[in-house]
């Protein structure tokens, strides 16, 4: 195995580790009551407007997601040169920090399943927009995502080496 | 804030349901009671058990004389508010989604609608729930055109409605009021997610589809219904209540949507029956059955198998509606009671007694369901096998018996006789498929045990089987010894058990289920007539051949239901009204029961 591929492979294993951490805690928000953020729903909704289905889908897309972005980190984290756990818990939080007060925000604009609390619900358009710091969806959600995504950086900061 | 007026009388409420949620309305237009997000979490509206414990409320803002109805062959709930000024109609369910159309809908939405039929009139709502049994107020934020959503629960609760509201916030409600002309109407729609972004639904059409799909729902399940014999209103009925209590995500059938209803006004005997109980679930399973519900009997009978695997061989009395054996008891001090009646319980410490009826109860289920064309695998009959081998080691130890008397444990004849008919049932099964078993051992513990019954557990002076060995009390299950073919309807000693109990527990034409002066149960409180009890007593007289007997005691008790056909647990003896948790399984399966042998008597 040449060294790129083995960069890759690590990239990969530590990708789906860290998405399937950061997942767990989310999962494990919603079942305690703390959240109601799923983002693996919003985006199979994006989709289809089967609710099982919905998360299947959006499922597969979220570790795809999570895989792309393992390599963003890495590529991050060679641009400033070394890794750690500590960066990688800082950028994490970071990415949790832009998902609420960006990503999230911007959803109902893209969203075609996403209702709006201008217009109310219509035929189609019936999910309830996440808001600011996506509080609709649990006034603890901001702290569940931001924990969530630390941990993803963590991991990922930890386990990637630069060569 | 406080329901307005005093508690209904239980018999003032209805029964909606979506098969995993159910809700009391009472004739007043308000949600009393309310669990979510399922049957078995904490109340979100409980107003029945304490005023200030939460209800929704539609109804109209003067005097009123009301008439209520279901719509024909559904759950869906229609109240008429007749006032001075016109009449207000009043349409309430828990939806039924069209699964068909890829649409999202929320998990749970109670879905109501008023209109004006005639005149003019003001409507008024309150809208207050409160979280965990009423422990927790909410508060509530306005999301524009979205709705309310209220605030500090663990699942996403929006209401939405056509009428404005306003926050009240000392009362911590939502509350408005309009007037509404003939031809008008508006939606109120509350709906709740349990862990993911919620969904709101749109009104107008929408709304009106939703209705329709609800009603549509139910009515294509009544059609399913293949009873054709007399009563068959009655048994639709109940029939439906038997649908809304079963339970869609698991399979399990609950004994009743509702917690700690008295038993006697005022009294101790208040119990939390949003369980599963094996007794109750055997004998809806054979009533699905008997009524070509094959596709629920055989959902409950997976449900009977998966549950049970964590104590196999032992039957835990009741499990949740997800096989949970832990079902600790608490009491809920903060709750008044309905109409005074403490304590508020929660969970069931009957859960661990021992009650060797049970296991008769499921193996004669499981009987019927062969007969009437199922199969088992080997991994069901080597669990019958082990359960059979299991009463033959009970069912010489005394018990708690099937009324779940909270006092020593007795050797109950009706216990005894329940593990005759298991084991005679697994040795029919055992003809049929591979059960492995000793079927000489079998056979030989059968007539040990009717040996021992007809020796201890009939009293040769009295004439009568007798509700314990050695006693002289008498006890309603016994009428059930026909019913499950333990001897001959008309045998003497059926006819002798038959005037016993006709003598000793009939009070103003109803019959209790032992007699409450003696401290049968552990209790000195007296209690009202056992509603099951009394269609059994049908059940036997039709069985017996005294059909014309039958037939008018059964139609006495139908006349008994509250309006809109619905039992509870027991039939106040003075006021020959609903008494305790409400509606109840065990009454409607024994309704259906007694009705198809009243059937089966006539074209016999």
């Amino acid at each position: 195995m040449t060294q790129t591929a083995a960069e890759i492979a690590t990239i990969l294993i530590w990708g789906f580790a860290a998405t399937a951490t950061l997942s767990a805690v989310m999962f494990g928000a919603q079942r305690l009551g703390y959240s109601r953020l799923s983002i693996p729903f919003l985006i199979g909704t994006m989709f289809t407007g089967e609710r099982s289905g919905a998360h299947a889908l959006g499922l597969v897309f979220y570790l795809l997601g999570g895989w792309l972005f393992a390599f963003i980190y890495y590529f991050i984290f060679a641009s400033i040169g070394r890794t750690g756990w500590e960066l990688g818990l800082l950028i994490g939080s970071i990415h949790g920090l832009v998902l609420l007060v960006m990503m999230l925000p911007l959803l109902p604009y893209v969203h075609p399943r996403m209702a709006s609390e201008y217009e109310g619900p219509i035929r189609g358009r019936r999910l309830q927009p996440p808001g600011f710091l996506a509080l609709n969806y649990g006034y603890r959600t901001p702290l569940t995502t931001i924990v969530a995504h630390a941990l993803y950086g963590l991991i990922l900061g930890a386990r990637l080496a630069l060569t | 804030m406080e329901v307005p007026g005093d508690f209904p009388d239980v018999g003032d409420y209805a029964v909606i349901g979506n098969c995993r949620t159910a809700a009391l309305v009472s004739n007043r237009g308000s949600v009393e009671w309310m669990c979510a997000p399922t049957f078995s979490d904490a109340s979100i509206f409980g107003a029945i058990l304490d005023r200030d414990a939460g209800h929704f409320s539609i109804a109209p803002g003067e005097d009123a004389t009301v008439s209520r109805a279901y719509i024909a062959a559904t759950n869906v709930l229609q109240t008429a508010f007749t006032t001075p000024g016109g009449v207000l109609r009043l349409t309430d369910c828990l939806v039924l989604p069209d699964e068909r159309i890829p649409e999202l809908y929320p998990e749970h939405e109670l879905l109501r609608r008023v209109e004006c039929a005639s005149g003019e009139v003001e409507v008024e709502v309150s809208f207050a729930p409160r979280w965990d049994y009423g422990r927790r107020r909410p508060r509530y934020a306005k999301r524009g055109a979205l709705g309310w959503q209220c605030l500090d629960c663990s699942f996403g609760a929006i209401l939405r409605s056509e009428i404005d509201l306003a926050e009240d916030k000392p009362r911590a409600r939502l509350a408005g009021k309009v007037r509404l002309k003939a031809g008008e109407a508006r939606w109120l729609s509350f709906a709740y997610d349990e862990a993911d972004a919620s969904v709101i639904v749109p009104f107008g059409e929408d709304a009106g589809a939703r209705l329709q799909s609800t009603v549509a729902w139910w009515k294509n399940w009544s059609t399913r219904c293949s009873y054709q014999g007399p009563y068959r209103d009655e048994v639709l009925r109940s029939a439906l209540v038997l649908k809304l209590l079963n339970c869609a995500t698991s399979g399990a059938v609950l004994a009743a949507p509702t917690t700690s209803l008295p038993e006697v006004s005022g009294g101790p005997r208040n119990w939390d029956y949003r369980y599963c109980w094996i007794r109750d679930s055997a004998l809806v399973l054979h009533a699905f059955l008997r009524l070509g519900y094959h596709e629920e009997a055989e959902g409950f009978l997976e449900w009977l198998l998966h549950a049970t695997r964590l104590t196999w061989q032992r039957f835990q009395v009741m499990y949740d509606l997800y096989g949970e054996v832990k079902l600790d008891e608490k009491i809920l001090p903060f709750l008044g009671g309905y109409r005074g009646a403490k304590p508020v319980r929660i969970g069931n410490a009957a859960h661990d007694q021992l009650q060797l009826d049970i296991y008769g109860e499921l193996m004669a289920t499981v009987s019927h369901y062969v007969e009437a064309g199922g199969t088992l695998d080997t991994v069901e009959a080597a669990m019958l096998a082990g359960v059979g081998r299991h009463v033959m080691k009970l069912w010489r130890l005394p018990d708690q018996g099937i009324w779940e008397t909270r006092r020593e444990p007795r050797m109950h004849t009706f216990s005894k006789a329940m593990c005759w008919v298991a084991l005679d049932r697994l040795g029919r099964l055992a003809d049929k498929f591979a059960v492995p078993i000793d079927r000489k051992h079998v056979a030989a513990e059968c007539d040990a045990i009717r040996a021992e019954i007809e020796d201890k557990g009939y009293d040769e002076a009295l004439g009568s089987y007798v509700a314990y060995y050695g006693g002289k009390e008498t006890d309603a299950s016994l009428l059930l010894l026909a019913r499950y073919g333990y001897r001959d309807p008309g045998s003497p000693r059926m006819a002798g058990t038959w005037d016993y109990i006709a003598k000793t527990l009939c009070d103003n034409g109803l019959i209790h289920r032992y007699r409450d002066d003696t401290g049968y149960d552990g209790f000195a409180e007296p209690e009202n007539a056992f509603a099951p009890c009394n269609f059994w007593a049908a059940e036997y007289l039709a069985n017996a051949g005294r059909y014309d007997e039958a037939q008018q005691l059964f139609e006495r008790l139908c006349r008994l239901a509250n309006d809109v056909g619905l039992f509870a647990e027991e039939i106040g003896t003075r006021t020959g009204k609903p008494v305790g948790n409400f509606p109840q399984a065990f009454t409607h399966v024994s309704l259906i029961s007694a009705a198809t042998a009243l059937y089966q008597r006539k074209t016999a």
